[in-house]
């Protein structure tokens, strides 16, 4: 017998190698979950001090924290807000106090209950201007603490109408005070604490964080004993991660990946608007010192179009910075995809597709989903009209170095979150000339914006807001564009509240 | 290589180092992009903005940035890395025992499959066949590392999922080590269950890293035993009667190892710096997966740790190559 492989006999043993691909035999990796959830998630986790530094202000990272940490408030899937540690909380009628009521029966990790002594030091090492939070000067609006039982009272030192609201998000949470006092911060680096619905188990830098129930957590009990977010940043491993059944859920993939995905048997996909909107910034700088000019390259965008082609259908168009949802969006105010009203604008200036105006649009490459396509096709649209816009990419660090140094293009693209979905957190921070974020620096806008800082009237306050965006909106002094939806795969089997903060919180995801 | 070019080298160190440290200090303040800009939330004022930058210390010119950095160096305090919030030598020892693992493994794989390769291709020297060896190198030198990462991703992840692709180590085993050369303290301790966990976690990023080095090792190994054999020593052999095999194995191959040492030490340090992407495909725990997240977070002081990090095992490298090249060769030994 000859031992040398013959052509047909390697032809027939690749074809016995290829058949278990063919049969599906592989596909049994999509089998519904087990007692452990394992998030593949898109960013590392690269601190537990949810109050400090680079992480405390990222959004993506806020579901980790907020797995292993409760809030001073609590946010509902549809931003608006409820109970958390805080019970209750508010303004006495002049608005020169605050009270919080802190939840009786919560515990630390390590069995020790949850105390108003916790809440203060909380609140006042969120406020020293020494500790390195970047949320300081909205924490240290408050001061001079009372406590009396589970009942704590705190002076207005300057009035700030979201204080509430940020209880709820960046840098608004409630660390264990003797125990943070008694390992120190490297201490709490290495084994955090916190009275969240889950405690950390297991922690592997880059690789994964290992979290088990809370057993004596005040809220509802995790349909999960164990969960492991899996640090998986490059979206194609995260594809990958879903398809071979490493993973049981993930976000924040390509939506060509995701439609692909949602039909594949075993898995399931599941979109939602977030509170994270794309707009493109205008520096008042020549030429969009013109008014025409603005508003000429607001009306040449066809928005519907750049959702319908280049995100699949996954975004929402915006004529504001408030996005649906956010407590200022106003439905009635439009900014019509009108080419030719955009044309005569122009001609108004002295422009025409023959004689365009020129300047420069940056943008970032890769940093959001089509961004650079995105900014291309406008810039197609542009060229239509009669102006004629040179693409400069940069980094994302590069814009917010520029931005803070008021030194960005005339036009900027860049995405807006704002997931406590207020105005002044969205226009305001944006549009008001002080803000080191905002592009235009016009006092049109300081003096319009100005007053609604301190205005104590809640209706009044959002009414004044809704006028600003509609005063932006005839200026044409920024480009929205529209609001991102978030895709989610996740295997069949599972049943997950999508948040329109964009969070995905283990705590919130069951067994179908 | 004599003593005295090794102390030479030696000498040589330190102020190389410091040159790299002053080259990446001043760049990474010089060129766009400011971490507390990046961290600057909506509504702050340029009193915040300010407060923000005193507390890393960058509110300082850059000359008084470096001789405080650099006085602390001295004292092998690197600094505490702006995103995570450790100090920077801790941060980078916990971390580097899981590239230099990888990239041991990934070194015997390329050398074994580097070998082979050139065995086969010598053996079939001058016939049909050899063109099937020298196309398949060619095949797997002109693929980067990167790009065989995401081709085994797919492969072995996804079509044939057999492995694990992501991590160093399965999310619910305890690992409880000593050290954090987790497979070789595994081996050691003879706790075979977690080495083959790891060794399943570490196959398809160290085979990615080694695909790209095996080829360039069969390349050269094999143009030098080819050259070699056809050298006066090996012909004086052969007209004594010798197989081919023994004048390869005993004659040819220890001279034509030695410019595959000098050059597979170079391929090293290339590996090394492949691990960068291929860590973060494999989302594997490394300092190349770390560099790219410091890098993206602009935390000055961690890249200024990994760089010098890098550079030190860069000059390591290179002078134990020399050394071995040294050893193996008789003409440099003796001058």
């Amino acid at each position: 017998m000859s031992s040398a492989l013959s052509r047909r006999s390697v032809l027939q043993l690749a074809g016995a190698a290829a058949l278990p691909l063919s049969s599906g035999l592989f596909d049994g990796a999509h089998a519904a979950p087990s007692g452990t959830l394992t998030i593949a998630y898109n960013v590392n986790l690269p601190s537990f001090d949810p109050t400090i530094g680079l992480s405390a202000v990222n959004p993506t990272i806020q579901s980790i924290y907020q797995a292993v940490f409760d809030p001073y408030i609590g946010q509902a899937p549809d931003l608006s807000f409820k109970p958390g540690l805080l019970t209750e909380w508010g303004w006495n009628a002049d608005r020169s106090k605050i009270t919080l009521e802190l939840r009786k029966g919560a515990t630390w990790h390590d069995g020790s209950p949850v105390t108003p002594e916790d809440v203060v030091w909380s609140l006042q090492r969120a406020a020293d201007p020494k500790g390195g939070n970047p949320i300081q000067f909205v924490w240290s609006k408050v001061g001079n603490f009372k406590i009396d039982g589970n009942t704590i009272t705190g002076d207005v030192l300057e009035f700030e109408p979201t204080l509430f609201k940020w209880m709820a998000f960046l840098t608004g949470y409630i660390l264990p005070k003797a125990y943070f006092e008694k390992v120190g911060a490297e201490g709490f680096e290495k084994a955090p604490i916190g009275s969240g619905p889950y405690k950390v188990d297991a922690f592997e830098r880059n690789a994964f964080l290992r979290l088990k129930a809370h057993p004596t957590y005040w809220g509802a009990k995790p349909a999960f004993d164990t969960v492991v977010f899996k640090f998986v940043t490059d979206p194609t491993s995260r594809v990958a991660e879903m398809e071979s059944g490493g993973s049981d859920v993930t976000f924040e993939i390509p939506y060509e990946e995701f439609d692909r995905l949602k039909t594949k048997p075993g898995l399931a996909g599941l979109t939602k608007p977030v509170s994270d909107i794309a707009m493109i910034f205008i520096t008042d700088i020549d030429p969009m010192l013109d008014r025409n000019v603005r508003l000429a390259a607001n009306h040449a965008i066809d928005k519907k179009a750049i959702v319908e082609r280049l995100l699949k259908g996954y975004g929402v168009p915006i004529a504001t910075l408030e996005a649906p949802g956010y407590a200022a969006f106003d439905p009635s105010i439009k900014v019509a995809y009108d080419p030719e009203l955009a044309k005569s604008l122009l001609a108004k200036s002295g422009f025409s597709p023959e004689k365009p105006v020129k300047f420069t649009i940056q943008t970032t490459r890769g940093f959001k989903p089509k961004d650079y396509e995105m900014i291309q096709a406008i810039v197609g649209m542009w060229r239509k009209v009669g102006i004629e816009a040179t693409i400069e990419v940069y980094e994302i660090a590069q814009h917010f170095e520029l931005r803070a140094r008021h030194a960005l293009a005339p036009a900027a693209f860049y995405n807006w979150g704002n997931a406590i979905g207020d105005p002044s957190t969205s226009t305001g921070f944006a549009m008001f000339g002080p803000s080191p974020h905002c592009a235009w620096k016009g006092k049109d806008l300081v003096e319009r914006i100005g007053p609604l800082w301190g205005e104590k009237d809640e209706a009044k306050r959002i009414a004044g807001w809704k006028a600003v965006d509609k005063y932006i909106a005839e200026e044409g002094e920024v480009i929205p564009l529209f609001q991102y939806v978030q895709p989610i795969i996740h295997k069949t089997g599972l049943k997950i509240v999508a948040q329109a903060n964009g969070m995905i919180l283990p705590q919130l995801i069951a067994q179908a | 290589m004599r003593w005295g070019e090794i102390i030479r080298r030696l000498v040589l160190i330190p102020p190389t180092l410091v040159g790299v440290a002053v080259i990446v200090f001043v760049l990474l303040r010089v060129v766009p992009g400011d971490p507390i800009a990046m961290m600057i939330p909506p509504g702050a004022s340029p009193a915040d903005i300010d407060r923000l930058r005193a507390f890393y210390g960058l509110d300082q010119s850059i000359p008084q940035q470096f001789i405080a950095w650099f006085g602390q160096a001295l004292d092998g305090n690197f600094g505490r890395s702006i995103s995570l919030h450790s100090q920077v030598f801790e941060l980078v020892l916990a971390r580097l025992p899981a590239t230099l693992e990888l990239a041991l493994l990934a070194t015997l794989i390329a050398v074994a499959l580097g070998l082979i390769a050139a065995s086969i291709g010598t053996q079939v020297r001058g016939r049909r066949a050899e063109w099937l060896v020298d196309g398949g190198v060619g095949i797997l030198l002109s693929i980067p590392d990167f790009l065989w990462a995401l081709i085994l991703l797919l492969l072995f992840g996804v079509l044939m999922p057999l492995l694990p692709i992501s991590g160093r180590i399965d999310p619910e085993i305890d690992v409880g080590f000593h050290s954090n050369f987790y497979l070789i303290e595994s081996l050691l301790t003879a706790r075979f269950d977690v080495a083959n966990a790891l060794l399943h976690h570490m196959i398809l990023p160290a085979l990615a890293l080694a695909l790209p080095f095996a080829a360039l090792l069969a390349r050269v190994l094999k143009t030098s035993l080819a050259e070699a054999e056809d050298q006066d020593y090996a012909q004086v052999a052969r007209a004594r009667g010798f197989s081919r095999s023994k004048i390869l194995l005993r004659e040819v191959f220890p001279n034509a190892l030695i410019p595959t040492v000098a050059l597979g030490g170079v391929q090293v340090t290339l590996l090394l710096g492949g691990t960068v992407l291929v860590e973060r495909i494999f989302s594997y725990e490394g300092i190349g997966n770390m560099a790219i997240d410091a890098v993206i977070n602009r935390d000055f002081p961690l890249i200024q740790g990994l760089i010098l990090t890098f550079a030190v095992l860069f000059i390591a490298i290179n002078l134990a190559v020399d050394l071995l090249v040294t050893l193996l060769d008789p003409r440099l030994r003796h001058g």
